[in-house]
């Protein structure tokens, strides 16, 4: 990984400015795919370049640029002091430079392995591939695998010093099954899995078992009976809870978007800054956190881009909602507690309020417990389609495989499974909520929000959960 | 940045061997982006990003790699043949490709659009004073951005334009928006502040209280914001040839079954505006107008030339993810003063919000109304309406559902910024349905 040394380029800049930061980040993102046998996918892609942010009359300006020479930097440096002036002449806010902490720190992914041979990594794609392939009613399959890995350095003025390596990897499977007419597909978990680790996670023996069972799946989904449409008991997978958690818990969550700087693009929220402290947004079992120290999980780190060190904190304890998701400035701007989730995609990007890692805790359910307990109902794994309203309250989501619940235990495969409802009443109607034995962790790379845009990684965990009347509904 | 890439290109080609063949693409921005939230300025800020991809292929194999770059000439050349050695060792560890897409002779085109565009500390001057009575949010994107390709066989493409746009969302204290892009090659500013006392003016149509709809089947009217989102559905498991052989696409029924749309709808790919290169990653060029859909018939269907070569078929030199690039739908005959009557009783909807393929082979997309909606009345504007989620599919919307079509259209700019700014946009008119599904 190319390095270059940021602080003596720091030494050699003349900055007439309150305060300033550096931040330098090298991303590489290797893809390996294969799909229906053959390669579809061998590239890396490597972005590198280094964001300059200024504080002038109580306004941070940035200039970022991939030419990482002394002379580019001063006059990015000189570009984003013009650039604060002339937005201090109609400002929303007037910032002090406490919104940056001067913390310093290193971080670094556990990892294991630390190496693998470009060979083995196609073996174990392409024997993943074949056991994808279980019937002639499979008609496409892909095995994909990508791994990422990131050095980000920032320095400031006030002596914020920090560090941080990531290694990350993700695969993702897929199986599409054929017949009479009927497709039907079949993921890992919907979203593939992304985890912060070593290339310990490459098992062949865990991938393709994993595989075989996702291609007799999609082969079994194309016998099976459209979902019901009903009013019904819905339990869901930790790999659908991911998103349902995602879409109408994070989001609206997001202090930027309850200020209203997203009205234009990702949209506002139903939460107001009064609801802290007060809102009841689910039963009384629901605990979420934000926790970027959780091992493994995707969008764990030390620090978040304003230099604030992250910490676990309760969001919202025994349904009631307590703190926003909210950095530094936003923090500054609504008076709501917030957490260390001031975040960027790149270099290239100013950082804005994200989710970072967002889980339910477990409860004290087994499956067995959550199913036996369910005199009629759905239980949905792996989400396939998503929706919701710009306030993050009318959701509906689909997912990949579903089974009929009767009389206490799961019976007949559907397909086509979906369900629809609001978010407080969905969450106020969560019944039980799966212990430790139901919990699992994923992340996604894709979370998309920001004017300029920006897509980043974001982590998931919880157990499964029961909720009480939903509308659930098949296929077209 | 032409210049620079015809030079860095040529001198990384020299470096092949005969027994190699190599593809070079060329993306980046000069862009200034201002983030505005009530009508003040949130962020602000420049980008200068450029990134160079090489693709080598050798031996009936290939891999690709692409990286930052300096734009310092011999910095770059010396980073792009050290990573052109490294895809060298790494061709041997990989598995032949059977549908490999090989550079080919052409003739190479060049084509650069400078405008007249706001320098960086001009913008909030410019922008602040037509907004200071509303509020507003939004983002300000403007600067230049540009594509390259280049090849071993000698063909070479340029596309760079000047351009900006003012992308933003007016709202009321009751929370009603209107939705508008401000956008062009040329700031002008007294356009600039008529566009916008335009928009401010479409705010009293909202200042009445919202109806709340029961869910159920209304006449409807779509605006092109909203059926240009419709559209962009079609690049998503849509009219992909890829995605329709492998089972995955909205217009299976269309392709096995001879299901048809409405003879009102006719769309096609049309390069005509010049607004987006007509070159692919693979340096081929697109026909200047490809039909896709005509008269409610699927006509073509976006196919690239890995696609083509995997089924034996011949390539129309779609992108690789074979999604629209430049999509115009044709117009109708419904006149603009007769939508509310023609509506009747029905909702008027100007944007759709977050759309998704709720059952992507049966064609069923789900999504939120959003910004302008109203409730219409015996032909007249009653109130907006508070926000529904709607589930129908591409058959009743563009099918036996679509009524008519309005007989303007309207261009929409990609205004999307995800890893750099967008080229180009959709143009398409409004469509006024018998019947459209509101669930929620």
């Amino acid at each position: 990984m190319e390095k270059i040394n940021l602080k003596s380029i720091y030494n050699e800049l003349n900055v007439n400015a309150e305060w300033f930061g550096i931040r330098k980040v090298y991303e590489s993102n290797t893809y390996r795919m294969i799909r229906d046998g053959n390669p579809q996918a061998n590239s890396t892609g490597i972005s590198h370049g280094i964001m300059v942010e200024v504080l002038k009359n109580g306004q941070f300006a940035y200039a970022a640029s991939s030419d990482m020479s002394v002379d580019s930097i001063q006059k990015a440096i000189d570009k984003a002091i013009i650039i604060a002036e002339s937005s201090s002449k109609n400002p929303l806010y007037n910032f002090s430079k406490d919104v940056r902490p001067n913390n310093k720190g290193k971080y670094k992914s556990q990892r294991l392995e630390t190496q693998i041979a470009l060979k083995d990594l196609n073996d174990i794609l392409r024997k993943s591939y074949e056991s994808l392939k279980v019937s002639d009613k499979i008609v496409s399959a892909s095995a994909m695998a990508r791994i990422t890995e990131t050095n980000y350095q920032y320095l400031s003025s006030d002596g914020a010093d920090i560090e941080q390596d990531f290694l990350i990897i993700g695969s993702s499977f897929d199986a599409i099954a054929q017949d009479n007419g009927i497709t039907q597909r079949r993921t890992d978990n919907g979203r593939g899995r992304m985890f912060q680790s070593g290339y310990e996670v490459f098992d062949e023996a865990e991938l393709t078992n994993m595989c075989s069972r996702i291609g007799n799946q999609a082969v079994e989904l194309l016998y099976a009976d459209e979902c019901p449409t009903e009013t019904t008991n819905l339990v869901l997978a930790p790999d659908q809870m991911l998103l349902q958690i995602h879409e109408s818990i994070g989001h609206p969550l997001e202090v930027d978007r309850i200020l209203g700087d997203e009205r234009n693009y990702a949209g506002w929220s139903f939460v107001r800054e009064q609801d802290f402290g007060n809102l009841k947004y689910g039963s009384d079992i629901m605990n979420i956190t934000f926790d970027p120290t959780v091992k493994k999980e995707l969008a764990s780190y030390g620090f978040d881009d304003s230099g604030k060190k992250a910490e676990k904190e309760y969001i919202i304890k025994d349904g009631i909602l307590l703190r926003g998701l909210g950095g530094t400035e936003s923090e500054k701007r609504s008076g709501i507690k917030g957490v260390a989730n001031f975040r960027a995609c790149s270099w290239n990007r100013p950082p804005i309020d994200r989710m970072a890692n967002l889980n339910l805790e477990p409860g004290d359910s087994s499956f067995d417990e959550i199913i036996s307990s369910v005199e009629k109902g759905v239980y949905m794994e792996s989400n396939r389609s998503w929706s919701i309203d710009d306030y993050r309250n009318k959701f509906q989501f689909g997912c990949e495989y579903g089974k009929l619940i009767e009389n206490g235990k799961l019976t007949k495969t559907v397909k086509n499974p979906n369900y629809r409802g609001v978010t407080t009443p969905f969450w106020n109607n969560l019944a039980k909520v799966g212990n430790h034995s139901t919990f699992e962790v994923f992340g996604t790379p894709n979370c998309g929000k920001g004017e300029p845009n920006q897509s980043v990684r974001v982590g998931h965990a919880s157990p499964t959960c029961l909720f009480n009347n939903i509308e659930v509904f098949g296929g077209a | 940045m032409e210049q620079f890439f015809k030079e860095l290109s040529q001198k990384i080609i020299e470096k092949i061997d005969n027994t190699e063949d190599l593809m070079i693409n060329f993306w980046g921005e000069d862009s200034h982006f201002t983030r505005f939230n009530q009508s003040k300025v949130r962020q602000n800020g420049f980008v200068s990003d450029a990134t160079l991809s090489i693709t080598l292929i050798s031996n009936q194999k290939t891999c690709s790699t692409s990286f930052s770059l300096s734009k310092n000439a011999s910095n770059d050349l010396l980073t792009a043949l050290s990573h052109l050695e490294k895809l060298r060792r790494d061709i041997n560890f990989l598995p032949e490709d059977p549908f490999i897409v090989f550079p080919k002779e052409g003739q190479s085109s060049s084509t650069s659009s400078k405008g007249e565009l706001l320098s960086v500390d001009k913008v909030v001057d410019a922008l602040s004073p037509a907004i200071k009575n509303v509020d507003l949010a939004g983002i300000w994107a403007s600067g230049n951005i540009y594509v390259g390709y280049a090849n071993s066989k000698g063909l070479l493409h340029w596309f760079s334009t000047d351009s900006f746009s003012f992308d933003y969302s007016l709202i009321t204290e009751s929370e009603k928006m209107v939705k508008d892009t401000f956008a062009g090659t040329n700031f002008d500013l007294e356009k600039y502040n008529s566009f916008m006392k335009n928009s401010i003016n479409q705010l009293q149509l909202l200042d009445k209280k919202s109806i709340r709809l029961e869910p159920g089947d209304y006449r409807t009217y779509i605006a092109p914001a909203g059926v240009s989102d419709l559209l962009g559905m079609f690049s998503w498991n849509g009219l992909s040839e890829g995605a329709i052989r492998r089972g995955q696409s909205a217009f299976l029924k269309m392709r096995n079954d001879n299901v048809t749309l409405s003879p009102c709808f006719t769309l096609n790919e049309d390069f005509s505006t010049g607004l987006t290169p007509m070159f692919n990653d693979e340096g081929e060029l697109a026909v200047k107008n490809l039909p896709l859909i005509n008269n409610g018939i699927l006509k073509n269907t976006l196919i690239n030339s890995r696609t083509a070569q995997e089924y034996q078929i011949e390539s129309n030199f779609a992108s690789g993810w074979e999604g629209l690039r430049s999509p115009v739908m044709s117009t109708g005959d419904l006149k603009e003063n007769e939508i509310p009557s023609k509506i009747d009783s029905g909702v008027f909807l100007n944007n759709l919000h977050y759309l998704n393929w709720s059952d992507n082979i049966g064609g069923r997309i789900t999504g939120m109304t959003r910004y302008a909606c109203f409730w219409v009345e015996n032909g007249e504007i009653v109130a907006p309406i508070e926000n529904m989620r709607f589930d129908d599919t591409i058959y009743n919307i563009f099918g036996e559902n679509l009524e008519s079509v309005t007989n303007h259209s309207q261009f929409i700019p990609d205004t999307g910024t995800y890893s750099s700014r967008s080229f180009g946009g959709t143009e398409c008119p409004g469509i006024l349905l018998n019947s459209f599904s509101l669930t929620l």
